[in-house]
């Protein structure tokens, strides 16, 4: 059965007060970022230039990733290119079998989620474990995040207690988040120590220098590129910028969109492999070039993956992440899943009001709500519409494109409601009505209360 | 021809005829020559929000053919507006003729603020009122700025509505958050729509608002259907209905 959004919606929202919690939860995070954006008085000019530099880079991608490739070879790090997931999984793997590792660190990297690494090296026999706490939250419950920067958003403290009492051996019923978090961090540290790699993501790559930025907020990427010998960083293409100069226009604007802070705790530039280890840098396109060839899909490579347009969509706060069918939910996931695959996301487009609060709140301007809008029609022309939505619009249309049979249509239909209202029940009328009344019909259209006002008779109240 | 055309949705003029009437006399209260063309029905936004083009471009194009002689079309709905300004070029065509069309049509409060140049409303209406900023009228026309953006705050409806007698506008905790309404949104996405409408109403009761004032009656008509049938007390009110009575002057 194809994964379809209102159904799963409709189950996340029937557990009303659990709803709102994720609701208040998520927006306290668009407050804290709208306290934190309204500081820097030149807000709205950084993510206009922020949308420059993004689109200049995808403009000439092949250049700077190029350049990037060179730099980053001179400074002795070792780069591999991978077409797809696959291809990146068997690099990856390639290089932790040559050196027999079979214990690896993951800082969060939602590369590595839409390659399903994780599944391929545990088939391998190699451990991985994820060191961002969320992320572990998550692997730990079997599950995939839910938020691309807050990936255990859904969980409440409770049930975290609960799940860290059965995997981690903490007393039955703690919850307080501190005590947890110390937990997990010894947890952890036993793990960063047995490591033999680690792997981490790529916030920015900086063509200028072939240096490139992870940036976190738990350390856990510093620690899990210190300890191991051996630093693998997954990079899609298109998180490469021109210059060193640029990246404070998006450091600028990450933290601050992602969580409300002027900057986060760790921004790590990594340029060359520690003495005596190594360094692969393994960049991915997996489908991102054929979304680069397309005019209007383009913007959305832009994307830094800060997460302020799941904050603020009222529809992902009230359905949460996994009413979503592709692996990173809300507007941004709603554009990219169906990018690659339409038919497999069809329900994503449409879950959205087109409120637009996406695209005026993300830091790179990416137009969100009007490439759901533009996925919309594909949709349509790929008869990806559900039978009886379809028929409605044809019929809708012929209705409205004749004055005479609308006019006709809508008196009628305005008497059966005033006399048999009960009838508005079938059809689409029937699910407006399961929630909400429908409007009071009155008895003349402003066609028919125009023609008076302008003939000078007094207005006759129906 | 008359100068203004006036735009009257087709399920304003269906269901909220009073409304229509209301930006009609608005209209002709400030001396403008306007007319309503009979033969308009719908935009083409229900069928185009739900990917149906095709069905969609006919009703766009009878549309152009409409109102195109006039030198402003105004409409009591910035939601239909915002597709005529914003949508037509992507659906019938980047024409010179609808591009004039789109810079030409307005809702009515940037109507009245930036063509007619309104600047002092002499009325009353002595309610707590709620502003309900239908999301098409933010983030699309610019009527008022988003929440989400950071630069100057303004806002064109509150601009007009505030200026009558006895008006007290309350703040809202969430002030542009969208109602849920979304055209086909309401019923595909039928569950999380009616939270999002219940969630506002709750704001404006918290804030105290004994009516929810706006300029889109889709929104409106969702938010009123909600509160009818949780009987809470919070009727609705269009914008051009607060203005019908009062003295514009520019």
């Amino acid at each position: 059965m194809i994964h379809h959004h209102p159904e799963k919606a409709k189950l996340f929202v029937l557990d009303d007060e659990r709803a709102h919690w994720h609701d208040k939860a998520l927006w306290f995070m668009r407050v804290k970022r709208d306290r934190a954006a309204a500081t820097v008085p030149e807000w709205e000019q950084l993510r206009t230039a922020a949308e420059g530099i993004k689109l200049h880079t995808l403009s000439r991608l092949a250049d700077y990733l190029e350049e990037f490739e060179r730099k980053a070879t001179a400074n002795g790090i070792q780069v591999h290119w991978a077409r797809d997931g696959e291809e990146h999984n068997r690099i990856v793997h390639g290089i932790l079998e040559k050196r027999g590792v079979k214990k690896m660190v993951k800082s969060k990297s939602m590369l590595t989620e839409e390659c399903h690494l994780n599944p391929y090296l545990e088939a391998r026999g190699i451990e991985v474990v994820d060191t961002d706490l969320g992320e572990r939250i998550v692997q730990l419950a079997g599950e995939p995040p839910s938020h691309i920067v807050m990936p255990a958003i859904h969980r409440k403290k409770e049930e975290i207690g609960e799940l860290f009492h059965e995997k981690l051996g903490t007393p039955k019923g703690l919850s307080d988040p501190t005590l947890l978090t110390e937990r997990a961090r010894e947890h952890l540290r036993e793990k960063f120590l047995q490591a033999e790699a680690g792997l981490t993501g790529v916030n920015f790559g900086i063509a200028e220098t072939g240096g490139f930025v992870v940036v976190t907020n738990e350390g856990n990427a510093d620690m899990g590129t210190t300890l191991p010998p051996v630093h693998i960083a997954s990079m899609g293409i298109e998180k490469v910028i021109p210059r060193l100069a640029d990246l404070g226009v998006f450091l600028r604007l990450l933290a601050r969109s992602a969580t409300g802070q002027p900057v986060s705790s760790y921004t790590t530039h990594f340029h060359a492999p520690l003495p005596g280890g190594e360094l692969h840098l393994v960049i991915v396109d997996n489908g991102r070039t054929e979304m680069l060839s397309e005019a209007h899909r383009r913007k959305a490579l832009c994307c830094i993956r800060c997460g302020a347009c799941l904050n603020t969509c009222p529809v992902y706060r009230r359905s949460g992440g996994y009413s979503y069918s592709y692996l990173i939910p809300g507007p941004i996931g709603s554009v990219l899943g169906p990018h690659r695959d339409l038919a497999g996301h069809a329900s994503l487009p449409f879950a959205s009001s087109l409120c637009g609060s996406c695209t005026d709140v993300c830091p790179v301007k990416v137009d969100l709500h009007h490439q759901l809008l533009a996925l919309r029609q594909e949709a349509g022309e790929e008869k990806l519409l559900p039978f009886g939505k379809r028929m409605g619009m044809k019929l809708a249309s012929f209705v409205m494109a004749r004055p005479a049979l609308f006019r006709a249509g809508g008196k009628v239909a305005r008497w059966v409601l005033r006399v048999a209202p009960g009838l508005a029940r079938v059809g689409p009328g029937a699910v407006w009505l399961r929630g909400r009344e429908l409007p009071e019909p009155p008895a003349e259209s402003f066609a028919d209360l125009y023609d008076r006002e302008m003939n000078g008779k007094p207005e006759v109240k129906p | 021809m008359a100068k203004v055309g006036l735009f009257v949705p087709c399920y304003v003029d269906q269901f909220f005829p009073r409304v229509g009437l209301a930006t009609l006399r608005v209209l002709r209260s400030l001396g403008l020559d306007v007319e309503y063309p009979r033969d308009q029905t719908c935009c083409g936004q229900p069928m185009y929000n739900t990917g149906c083009s095709q069905e969609a471009r006919p009703l766009a194009e009878r549309f152009v053919r409409l109102f195109s002689g006039y030198e402003a079309v105004v409409a009591p709905s910035a939601s239909c507006v915002a597709m005529v300004k914003l949508q037509y070029p992507e659906l019938i065509g980047d024409t010179p003729e609808v591009r004039a069309l789109a810079g030409r049509t307005f809702d009515l409060s940037e109507y009245l603020v930036d063509v007619v140049k309104v600047t002092r409303v002499d009325g009353e209406f002595r309610k707590k009122v709620g502003l309900h900023r239908s999301c098409h009228g933010v983030r699309e026309l610019r009527e008022s700025r988003s929440s989400e953006r950071m630069d100057a705050p303004f806002d064109k409806t509150r601009q007009l509505i505030s200026q009558l007698r006895g008006i007290e506008l309350v703040e809202l905790e969430r002030a542009d958050e969208c109602c849920g309404f979304g055209g086909t949104f309401a019923v595909t996405e039928e569950a999380v729509s009616c939270m999002m409408g219940r969630d506002r109403i709750a704001d404006h009761v918290r804030a105290g608002a004994e009516v929810i004032a706006g300029y889109d009656m889709s929104c409106l008509m969702h938010l009123d259907g909600l509160a009818r049938r949780d009987g809470t007390k919070l009727p609705i009110v269009h914008v051009a209905e607060m203005l019908e009575k009062a003295r514009l002057s520019r």
